[in-house]
């Protein structure tokens, strides 16, 4: 501190003022939260826009990399330019031009009570589910219909898995199946995101002739009727397994993408 | 001086590292180093944090109420933390998604907190900072070295390179997996303080008690 002259200035009292006393703790705390704040805020505010477009980079890798189309250093916008995202209402299997697809957050309208709601019948662990749901339609060169994108989600051990699954012109075959975040344990439920595991859905189906839906995660070796529908579980991941099994099920079901696919085999959107 | 200053930025590496002698700062070596690039981000953004957290601190050392130097210092470390935590979204991605919640967590970090209340509060700014850098790089050294032991045994990969190809892989090593959970990070933390203290037995503390033996009654 230094040592308070004797002139009785405004200025000069206040250096006087020993640190501990209370206008001088007062004058502390306030002009240094002000100050902090102003450097966070700024820091938050000019950073936001960068942040955003990572997010969305990010997404738009999964998306690509689903649809197998991902290869280190290219650009992830660009690339993404071929698919078209659409908004599905789950209900009916339609489209719907209600919201703006290319900014429609699944994952946030969940939690909105207009455009959403909880479920009585929950084997995939999710409480509520959304009312509407975008999926990426992915054209070849002459505008045909090549891959569509379903997103998907549901709870393994520890976390829900948020993923996309690929599948075919079709809407049965699978092309890929990826999950973008999760929390299951490293090694264990986290071999989710193993390529050699992740190898064993393509090609796969999701219903048999008949119709049924026979898609399946799980342990052992498949009777024959099963081999185009079988999955063989992850080893020592137990819950992870199961959870993927019922997520796969849940969102190809009738409570899920089922009135979509069925709309979509049939020539009527 | 300059000895001095070297000896803050030195001491900490193995002397008075905040990791294996104060065992300081223990949470978040267990949850961030199942890969050595998350240890790595980690370690720099401890350095930062501390660093110029201490010498923010020591700056304004004698216009701190001492009835508020504790919020005014957790003040000056959220704001350089938050400051971290919003650089690694916009520009560290990736790597921000694995630390997730531990870059907030900085602020909890011990070692930030007592370097700030041990040193920066009594010491001029640029020693404060030097001592925050050093201080810091000992956080980092053991978390890197604690990361390379659970990436290598645990993932077979060092820096997400393939070092030890895994049966996962096709290759021939089966992983540990136990490495790669927290847990693990007690064991080698464990084992590395065993070794500092035999290399250098001065860190051993003194016992607080002393067993006594009682002769049998006969």
């Amino acid at each position: 501190m230094p040592e308070a002259d004797n002139t009785t200035g405004l200025m000069a009292r206040w250096k006087a003022l020993p640190t501990d006393s209370v206008p001088k703790t007062v004058f502390v705390a306030v002009s240094l939260c002000l100050f902090c704040s102003m450097v966070v805020s700024a820091a938050a505010v000019s950073l936001r826009p960068t942040q955003e477009a990572n997010k969305l980079i990010d997404k738009q890798k999964n998306i690509l990399q689903v649809a197998g189309l991902y290869e280190d250093g290219i650009n992830v916008p660009e690339a993404f330019a071929r698919f078209e995202p659409r908004v599905v209402e789950l209900a009916t299997g339609t489209y719907t031009d209600q919201f703006d697809a290319a900014s429609f957050d699944d994952r946030a309208a969940v939690s909105d009570p207009e455009l959403s709601h909880a479920l009585s019948e929950d084997p995939a662990g999710l409480g509520r589910q959304s009312d509407y749901s975008v999926v990426y339609l992915l054209k070849d060169e002459a505008g045909d219909l090549d891959k569509v994108i379903l997103p998907i989600s549901g709870y393994g051990l520890w976390s829900t898995l948020y993923g996309f699954i690929a599948l075919e012109e079709d809407g049965n075959s699978i092309f890929g199946l990826q999950f973008y975040d999760h929390a299951e344990t490293p090694g264990l439920g986290a071999e989710v995101d193993n390529p050699r595991w992740k190898a064993m859905w393509p090609g796969k189906a999701l219903r048999d002739e008949a119709g049924d839906l026979k898609i399946t995660v799980a342990k052992g070796v498949p009777s024959p009727d099963m081999a185009d529908h079988h999955i063989d579980a992850l080893a020592g991941a137990t819950l992870t397994s199961v959870g993927v099994d019922n997520l796969v099920k849940f969102w190809m079901g009738e409570g899920g993408f089922a009135p979509y696919l069925d709309n979509l085999k049939s020539g009527d959107l | 001086m300059a000895q001095t200053r070297r000896t803050y930025l030195v001491d900490p590496l193995v002397d008075n590292n905040p990791i294996t002698l104060q065992v300081l700062g223990i949470c978040s070596a267990l949850a961030v180093t199942s890969s050595l690039s998350v240890s790595f981000v980690m370690a720099l953004a401890v350095t930062f944090v501390t660093a110029f957290a201490s010498m923010f601190i020591s700056m304004l050392r004698h216009h701190i109420p001492s009835s508020i130097r504790i919020i005014v210092q957790m003040v000056i470390i959220a704001s350089l933390v938050i400051l971290v935590d919003q650089v690694l979204k916009a520009y560290l991605y990736d790597i921000s998604k694995t630390l997730s919640v531990f870059v907030g967590l900085i602020i909890t970090n011990c070692i930030v907190m007592g370097r700030a209340e041990a040193f920066a509060m009594k010491n001029p700014p640029i020693d404060s900072f030097i001592d925050g850098v050093g201080n810091g790089l000992g956080y980092g050294l053991i978390l890197m070295l604690v990361g390379f032991f659970r990436e290598l045994f645990g993932a077979g990969t060092l820096f997400g390179i393939t070092v030890l190809p895994t049966v996962n892989n096709g290759g021939w090593y089966v992983p540990n997996g136990m490495l790669l959970l927290p847990p693990s990070a007690f064991f080698i933390i464990g084992l590395i303080i065993w070794a500092f203290r035999s290399w250098k037995p001065e860190q051993v503390e003194e016992r607080e008690f002393q067993i006594q033996h009682i002769e049998e009654a006969h």
